[in-house]
């Protein structure tokens, strides 16, 4: 009799502490810039559930890789959304963010898009595909590689489709080599891409699916148009390890999943990753869709993409930057 | 008179105590707010060893990009010599109407967070602008980002000293026939001197570490239009930390020898003069 | 004649890279209206961005002004070895990208940085209000010892020595004879210094963490507005940096209307 008595205390201690914990903690929500808005939905409805009640949040929205760089220099981080894999597992390599974080339903991957075109009004130079990239007097606008994650994701796109035509590996690279003499700008973030191409300059604007859907809801006209072959693009969500100490952090990062947050990022031009949510929305499916672990195409995951091309000393790109120089 | 000799004879009375304190003071202030951060990113530069940090230091891209940076920046300030000068003159000296408001404008390009001036510059000359001129992503809009943004320098430099200037001995030089230049050259020009200088030296080391009005309208193209910092920014990126610090550190040791170098000068024309 | 030429020279030069730029600033903000810009600057994060860059300011500007004039007392009034270093390390600040300040100020400060401890005993520098601080406080370091350095030595030492002699002290040298002597520059280098410090975008964005409503200054609110592509938004609250900096300038006229040499 006393010890299932002192059972029940015991289970009403453990369920009164946790609820506490949940009450009045903070969490340290850092993403990449671009789902702000979508976050800000997504925030007010999980604090009306009964997990997020008085749970308040610091929000911090600034480029990937600054954020990733930050965290690891100290600013608090409890669940991180980062647009590129490689900027989450460098925290893990400095300890912040478990080996572990991909262990879950859908692999760390809260929302995809795809690499689009955006040409201008009716699409006078015809670009439809990747060789119209490259066709004479065609200027193209991409982010610099260097600096942006949203050019990384173009220029897998660009391999990845190349090698999807049949070409092998040294012709791939080839292509990127005189994709890159079309380009007469590399701006630093894909944002400051687009508002320069809105302005007038280029034929036409490689960028993210959801980039362009939210310029247009955002007034600022966008055309865009979704070649054949393209790479999806998988944007990962992690937990810290200070994350994982708090219960409101954990229910909140399971929250991303929820319909109400998917359809959060489905409004702002996202492709949700519950199917159920993504039958509500018409995304137009390309047929040559692949994926950074495509391995037929040469695609073999971040980490040996990102040395490979990626490297600032011996990377194709950084080679491809310097033949372009001389 | 006796006194003023024995004056004259003993040394001067520095105030000695609160003179040490005060410079102890502000040494300490440049130690924390300046030094401390410097010593960190020269000593994380070193990590590598000094093998490592050359190889960094002189990459093909590093390389052209420091070319590009010091020589956009000396034309800048170069640029902004004269025509810093011609406005702080036309500022204290002449009138017309309005030269309140234009005085009160200088300092813009520095309240102007980078991003905005940046984006004007880039919607006046770039594509699509109302002059019908698109200079931009060349060298010619580098160097136009890096004039605006310097701008206030020199000629808040100058314009203090123009309006202490006593004009007593440029009126008595023109009374006795002399050619307006020439009084400029021989009488204005030497007093106005160390102050331009001054802002030289500002307006070139602030276009030699200019990033944000930079990286909108250069084009960021490596070898072409890349500048150091944006270089610097690549690496940071690419994460290649030990690179950027490289590099920073090169060029911020480029910046002293070329500050000190206007200093010394500086101290060569006034001791010349006086 | 010459002056028509140089007064034509001197404002085309301005028309064409200052005026007109800052025209296009302040026309973007205003096309759609006085209401909507209100709009846009009055919302809470707005305010609070105002509200966090002022009073950086409040502390940076001071803070440089004193040590400024310090600084440049003891650059020309005295000699002590290394002078031309100092000299030269004063202006190294702006010649550092916004990217390196805020790498040199992880380095430092930053976790396993020299003074990274200092986090662990709840002194938070980075990421929070006096990181931002002392970001600012390098940008905009340099220009009141600038400004002064210059003036002092074109106004030389026989007054303050005339003073000594006849038994002033330090202080009553200071105030009486040294400061009225300098004090356009003094203003001149106020006003730059805190054009700059209100302006900072790089350096501070680095340092700040970007916390909505904590770590959010008004320049880094603008490139917000911008990622945003609420450029009217943008623009409204550049033109709100405008106006500061604009009023800095007309207010230190009115504390000494006397700006005109008698030419």
């Amino acid at each position: 009799m006393k010890a299932i008595w002192i059972a029940l205390v015991g289970v009403a201690l453990l369920a009164g502490s946790a609820a506490g914990a949940s009450k009045g903690t903070t969490v340290n929500l850092v993403a990449y810039s671009t789902p702000k808005d979508a976050y800000g939905k997504i925030i007010q409805a999980f604090q009306n559930t009964a997990a997020g009640n008085g749970v308040g949040f610091n929000q911090s929205y600034d480029a990937s890789g600054d954020q990733a760089r930050k965290v690891a220099a100290g600013l608090p981080a409890d669940v991180l959304n980062l647009s590129l894999d490689p900027d989450i597992e460098m925290l893990v390599r400095k300890g912040l963010v478990p080996k572990n974080w991909k262990a879950n339903a859908h692999e760390g991957i809260v929302n995809d898009s795809v690499v689009v075109f955006v040409v201008r009004d009716e699409n006078p130079k015809k670009i439809k595909g990747w060789n119209d990239l490259v066709k004479p007097g065609v200027s193209v606008i991409t982010p610099n590689p260097f600096t942006s994650g949203g050019a990384r994701w173009n220029v897998m796109a660009a391999y990845g489709a190349v090698r999807r035509q049949g070409k092998t590996d040294t012709q791939a690279v080839q292509y990127l080599k005189r994709l890159f003499h079309h380009v007469p700008v590399q701006p630093d973030s894909a944002r400051t891409a687009l508002q320069i191409f809105a302005q007038g300059q280029g034929d036409v604007l490689l960028t993210y699916e959801n980039d362009a859907i939210y310029a247009e809801k955002k007034g600022v006209h966008t055309e865009y148009h979704i070649p054949k072959a393209t790479v999806l693009i998988e944007t990962p969500a992690a937990l810290t390890k200070s994350g994982l100490k708090k219960p409101a952090a954990k229910a909140f990062y399971k929250y991303l999943w929820s319909s109400t947050a998917q359809k959060a990022f489905a409004d702002q031009g996202y492709r949700p990753v519950i199917k159920s949510v993504a039958k509500g929305y018409k995304f137009a499916q390309p047929p040559g869709l692949f994926t950074i672990t495509s391995r037929k195409w040469g695609l073999t995951g971040w980490t040996k993409v990102n040395r490979r091309f990626f490297d600032p000393n011996n990377g194709v790109m950084a080679k491809i930057e310097r033949s372009l120089g001389h | 008179m006796a006194t003023d000799a024995a004056v004259l004879e003993r040394p001067r009375p520095r105030p000695a105590v609160s003179g040490a304190l005060a410079r102890g003071v502000a040494t300490g202030y440049l130690s924390v707010v300046v030094l401390l951060p410097l010593a960190a990113l020269v000593w994380s530069s070193r990590a590598g060893g000094l093998g490592a940090f050359w190889e960094q230091a002189t990459r093909p891209e590093a390389v052209a990009a420091l070319k590009l940076t010091l020589g956009v920046a000396a034309v800048c300030a170069l640029v902004n010599a004269v025509a810093g000068t011609a406005i702080a003159w036309t500022l204290v000296r002449d009138r017309f109407p309005g030269k309140g408001i234009v005085d009160a404008l200088i300092d813009l390009p520095f309240a102007l967070p980078t991003i905005v001036a940046g984006l004007t510059l880039l919607a006046l000359y770039g594509p699509g602008g109302p002059f019908g001129v698109s200079i931009a992503f060349t060298r010619t809009a580098l160097l136009l980002a890096l004039l605006f943004v310097t701008l206030p320098f020199v000629v808040r430099a100058v314009q203090p000293v123009l309006l202490e200037l006593d004009t007593e001995m440029e009126e008595a030089a023109a009374s006795l026939g002399a050619a307006s230049f020439a009084i400029f050259r021989r009488i204005v020009f030497p007093n106005l001197l160390p102050a331009i200088l001054s802002g030289v030296a500002l307006a070139f080391a602030r276009a030699v570490g200019e990033f944000g009005a930079v990286v909108l309208i250069s084009g960021n193209l490596p070898f072409k239009t890349e500048v150091s910092s944006v270089y610097i920014f690549g690496q940071l990126q690419s994460g290649n930390e030990s690179g950027a610090a490289a590099v920073s550190v090169l060029l911020l040791g480029i910046s002293l020898a070329v500050l000190l170098a206007i200093g010394a000068f500086r101290r060569w024309r006034t001791r010349h003069d006086g | 004649m010459a002056r028509y030429v140089l007064r034509f020279g001197a404002l085309g030069y301005l028309a064409l890279l200052l005026l007109v730029p800052v025209g296009l600033v302040f026309y973007r903000a205003f096309e759609h209206g006085f209401g909507q810009a209100w709009d846009a600057v009055s919302s809470h994060q707005a305010v609070h961005a105002l509200e966090l860059t002022l009073l950086i300011a409040a502390i940076a500007v001071p803070a440089n002004t004193v040590f400024g004039i310090v600084l440049a007392l003891a650059l020309v009034r005295t000699r002590f070895p290394g002078r031309g270093l100092v000299n030269a390390v004063v202006d190294l600040p702006l010649a550092l990208s916004p990217v390196v300040v805020g790498l040199a100020l992880f380095l430092l400060y930053g976790r396993g940085g020299w003074l990274g401890g200092l986090a662990g005993h709840g002194i938070k520098i980075l990421f929070a209000f006096p990181g931002m601080v002392l970001a600012t406080m390098f940008v905009s370091l340099p220009f009141v010892v600038r400004e002064v350095v210059p003036v002092l030595r074109e106004v030389g030492t026989d007054q303050e020595q005339a003073a000594e002699t006849l038994g002033a002290s330090p202080l009553q040298v200071f105030r009486r004879i040294t400061f009225p002597a300098i004090r356009w520059a003094v203003a001149y280098g106020v006003v730059l210094t805190t054009a700059r410090a209100i302006g900072e975008f790089g350096a501070v964005s680095v340092v700040s963490g970007r916390i909505e409503g904590k770590t959010e200054t008004l320049p880094l609110y603008v490139q917000a507005r911008f990622e945003g592509f609420d450029t009217p938004g943008a623009y409204t609250a550049s033109v709100v940096l405008a106006v500061i900096a604009i009023a800095t300038v007309v207010g230190l006229r009115a504390f000494h209307p006397r700006e005109e040499t008698a030419a």
